[in-house]
């Protein structure tokens, strides 16, 4: 019954679970249940508009979009699952143990946080892959490090409220060193508003990781990844063959969306439980 | 007996909830006469301050008035649009809360607040009204009132922001006064003066004041008469010397029985609560059956009619309803 | 020391270290990071000995600390070295195509705001309603819509379908002389000088990429504007000001707009962070001659020295840009200002 409330309340959350549920589906199967292969090309069908064969049409190489769409969604997803968990693991234990132990520590922690801040996130995971070069790993860094620090805050200032509960003081008192309270009782409580944190990063990677490929950083052609999808399409743009570039990035914008809805949702049903 | 300045008839108020509808306020009755201070008193969640947020037409968009009437100079003010509201606010009826700091605009000096209401209420130009706000602070008791109302309120203290308050509420020149715990927070030194204050403005101004408060020491010192809620219901009615020498409800006799305890070289009995639980708003009857000691089986089923005796002091329960007046 | 004179120094010494870390952090972009910088810039095509070469005229030979102090001497005299592709000072290159990325940057972010605050303060005014859902739901839109495809559908439809919009070829048609250079805001000083034809072509250039960045940026200050006008509206001394009788729409539009304003100041400068990097991008899409075009162009050649004269250049002026908001703060919050009783 609950969960129904939730669905009449909280139509957008649904909404976006539902979406981000499909993408994932289509992550896993939807390569095997594809007609064409993703690299697969035919000169005599270059660029044609939608229709039965091609329901998004082909590119120049006359290679079928949907399935390269198709491919990419199961490459996005990683590359931006990688980042949001990665960065909400350093970032969370940083920030707990700033928090914790406090001190010079702390101090040096949040100066490091106002330095990568000083860059906007895309600026730098553009320098970072820029440098470092054109593989998937380098992307998924990247990205990762540029959206740590928003977990080390996070986490940092769950940790300094929760610290001073009083089961913390009672679990040292019976003989817990200290570092043990703070992985086992105090970070897990802390780790609340950073989990809803994870999703939007996934929403934000998403867009950045497609928007790197688009300029052409860390993901290249002929690998099938969104953003490489848009970019090969826009060479297309004065021509007009729209199809090309427009279906890769409506993945691209509806799975940012459903994500934020989802991240969304998330921060309003946290938020409800503490009042 | 005179005119009564405000009548509250028959109030009932309630927000909707997911499970039931649950009153927040029941059947609220009481009348406030001119000149005098009438003290509202019950723990929190007595739903005193709902009813003082119901007069001055400031309720939140969510409560639902149930029915009932909130008669203010020959008019139902719950009739009112809120265009006819916004006239009677400050002008006819104003209002002071808790926590006076946060009530008071951080970025701008208090001198200018007051002058605002001046400028409003009494029409004069800015130079003249901000001469006017200063003297107003005078008058509530700020030493140096020029510099002061220079201040931000972030300067001032607690008791300060709240003379502050009282100031802007003079310069309104409203009929009707409502302090809803004006002093929560505040010293006790600090409390005193305040109520002080209230008492001489009453008896300059002639204003009439409802003073919303769960302090029985403030009511037998500042009140005229008093009403006692419980759970959104009132239990009794009565001036202020027949409440504290005869109390009729046994939640009167509770509340009462609480302070003195506090005199005597016992400790205070915490194992008897007063604070409304619950249940207690689901009953279609008197909402203190549940803790009563008093309870008879009637009370959870009907609401007792009031008893009301010559001197004035009215009752709502059912030991006194079989009595002959 | 006065409140005021403390916090301030206090922001002061917080930028400047902060200012420290960012050259630190691009120093180790671009000389740790890229495995062998002198052979990248070398080329691919080099042999040993003029990697060892380069090696020696880009002292990578010496220890790192040596190269550290090197470049933070280099940066204090405003020298950010020569690009490995053109061999002119990346300076002077940045400073070519600083004004065509502030014109589109400038015009971008007042449009942001406008649309941003209006709605943001419409929504809150008008909570609940089918408005303020509208307005939330278009934030959270407009924050997923990948800015390089928003900018492709713009160009389809206005340029290729409508013809609203000429080809996305750069700030002026091909063909139209540059207007005499004051501002080197095409739109300006075309104005300066009169000449209406060329003004009006640099504006017809000018609309969509900055509307589209707009779009987009607006998406975070509805937001923002949207949570600190329902915060002040339901504040306590609000219901003071409707308590002593004050009109509604002089509520929202003096104490409630100025008191909300504060806490939309803090996130505009996260605000200009993402209108930097999604200039990147806009430039890229329409062949706009900025600084973000060029930063573009020094990534796909491995320009490493331009790229970091970029991104110190970008790192510097958000720093800056902070250091500035938390002033104005000082300014205008009197609670900072004058400190405590």
């Amino acid at each position: 019954m609950k969960s129904l409330r939730l669905g009449r309340r909280r139509p957008f959350f649904i909404l976006g679970l539902l979406i981000v549920s499909f993408y994932i589906i289509i992550a896993i199967i939807g390569p095997e249940l594809m007609r064409y292969e993703p690299t697969q090309t035919d000169p005599s069908v270059t660029l044609q508009p939608p229709s039965a064969e091609h329901l998004f049409g082909t590119d120049k190489f006359g290679r079928d979009v949907l399935t390269r769409v198709v491919h990419a969604t199961r490459l996005d997803l990683a590359i931006a699952a990688s980042v949001a968990i990665g960065a909400f693991a350093i970032g969370s234990l940083v920030g707990g143990m700033a928090g914790y132990y406090g001190g010079s520590m702390d101090d040096v922690v949040m100066r490091g946080v106002d330095v990568i801040f000083a860059f906007p996130a895309f600026i730098l995971a553009m320098a970072i892959t820029g440098v470092l070069g054109d593989k998937v790993e380098y992307v998924i860094i990247a990205i990762g490090v540029a959206y740590i620090p928003y977990f080390i805050r996070l986490t940092r200032g769950e940790m300094l409220s929760v610290r001073t509960h009083q089961y913390a003081e009672a679990a040292i008192s019976v003989g817990n060193p200290g570092w043990r309270v703070m992985f086992v009782h105090l970070l897990p409580n802390s780790l609340s508003p950073a989990l809803v944190q994870m999703t939007l990063v996934f929403a934000w990677a998403i867009l950045d990781a497609a928007g790197l490929a688009f300029l052409g950083l860390g993901i290249t052609p002929p690998t099938a990844e969104w953003g490489v999808l848009v970019s090969e399409g826009a060479q297309r743009i004065i021509t007009g063959e729209w199809w090309v570039w427009l279906f890769p990035g409506l993945a691209i914008v509806l799975a940012a969306f459903a994500f934020s809805l989802v991240g969304d949702g998330l921060r309003d049903i946290t938020a409800r439980e503490e009042n | 007996m005179a005119e009564s300045l405000l009548r509250v008839e028959e109030l009932s108020l309630a927000f909707p909830h997911e499970e039931a509808t649950r009153r927040v306020l029941d059947q609220v009755s009481f009348d406030l006469y001119p000149n005098e201070v009438l003290g509202l008193v019950g723990e929190s969640g007595s739903g005193k301050t709902m009813t003082s947020l119901t007069i001055i037409g400031l309720l939140p968009s969510t409560a639902q008035v149930l029915g009932g009437h909130v008669w203010f100079d020959g008019r139902d003010l719950l009739a009112l649009s809120d265009r006819e509201m916004r006239a009677v606010r400050g002008a006819q009826i104003a209002m002071i809360f808790q926590n006076p700091l946060s009530a008071l605009n951080p970025l701008q000096r208090a001198g200018d607040q007051v002058a605002r209401a001046v400028r409003i209420h009494r029409q004069l130009p800015k130079d003249e009204a901000y001469d006017t706000a200063v003297a107003l602070l005078r008058q509530v008791g700020i030493p140096d009132a020029a510099s002061r109302a220079r201040a931000y309120p972030h300067q001032l203290s607690g008791g300060m922001a709240q003379r502050v308050l009282v100031a802007m509420m003079l310069a309104c020149q409203p009929a009707l006064l409502i302090a809803d715990e004006p002093t929560t927070g505040l010293d006790v030194t600090v409390q005193a003066q305040i109520f002080e204050l209230i008492k001489d403005i009453q008896a300059d101004t002639g204003a009439t004041v409802l003073l919303i408060t769960h302090d029985l020491g403030v009511v037998s010192e500042v009140c005229h008469r008093v009403a006692v809620m419980y759970a959104g219901q009132i239990m009794e009615r009565a001036p202020v010397e027949a409440l504290f020498e005869r109390p009729q409800h046994p939640y009167t006799e509770r509340l009462l029985s609480s302070i003195l305890r506090v005199d005597q070289p016992k400790e205070l009995d915490t194992t008897q609560a007063l604070l409304p639980i619950s249940l207690d708003y689901d009953t279609p009857g008197c909402r203190f059956a549940n803790q009563c000691p008093n309870v008879l089986a009637i009370c959870r089923e009907q609401r007792p009619a009031p008893h009301t005796t010559a001197q004035g002091h009215t009752v709502f329960c059912h030991k006194y309803t079989d009595e002959a007046p | 020391m006065s409140p005021l004179a403390r916090y301030v120094l206090r922001r002061l010494l917080l930028a400047f270290v902060t200012l420290v870390g960012v050259v630190v952090v691009v120093f180790i972009l671009t000389n740790i990071l890229p495995g062998n910088p002198a052979a990248l810039r070398a080329g691919p095509l080099a042999n040993e000995e003029l990697i060892a070469e380069y090696e020696v005229e880009m002292g990578l030979d010496k220890p790192l600390y040596v190269q550290f102090t090197n470049y933070v001497g280099q940066l204090v005299r405003g020298d950010l070295g020569e690009s490995w592709r053109t061999g002119e000072p990346v300076v002077k290159e940045l400073g070519q195509r600083i004004p065509a990325t502030l014109e589109l940057a400038v015009t971008a972010f007042v449009l942001a705001l406008v649309i941003g605050l209006t709605l943001g303060i419409v929504a809150a005014v008008f909570a609940g309603s089918l408005l303020d859902h509208s307005a939330r739901l278009f934030a959270t839109l407009g924050a997923s819509l990948a800015l390089f495809w928003l900018a492709l559908v713009g160009v389809h439809v206005f340029y290729y379908n409508l013809s609203w919009a000429p080809p996305p070829l750069d700030r002026l048609t091909i063909g139209v002389s540059e207007p005499p250079q004051v501002t080197g805001l095409f739109t300006i000083d075309s104005l300066l000088s009169g000449d209406i034809p060329t003004f009006v072509d640099a504006l017809s250039h000018l609309w969509l990429p900055a509307l589209t960045l707009a779009f987009v940026v607006s998406a975070p200050i509805i937001k923002t504007a949207r949570a600190s006008m329902l915060d002040t509206m339901g504040s306590d001394y609000i219901r003071t000001a409707r308590a002593i009788g004050v009109k509604e729409h002089r509520l929202v539009l003096s104490d409630g707009l100025r008191n909300a304003f504060i806490p939309v100041l803090t996130t505009l400068g996260i605000v200009l962070g993402y209108l930097i990097a999604g200039n990147v991008i806009v430039e890229r899409v329409f062949s706009w001659a900025g600084i973000g075009q060029y930063a573009w162009n020094a990534l796909i050649t491995k320009d490493f020295n331009a790229v970091r004269g970029f991104v110190l250049l970008i790192g510097v002026f958000i720093v800056f840009l902070n250091l500035t908001i938390d002033l104005l703060y000082g300014v205008v919050d009197p609670r900072i200002r004058l400190g405590k009783r």
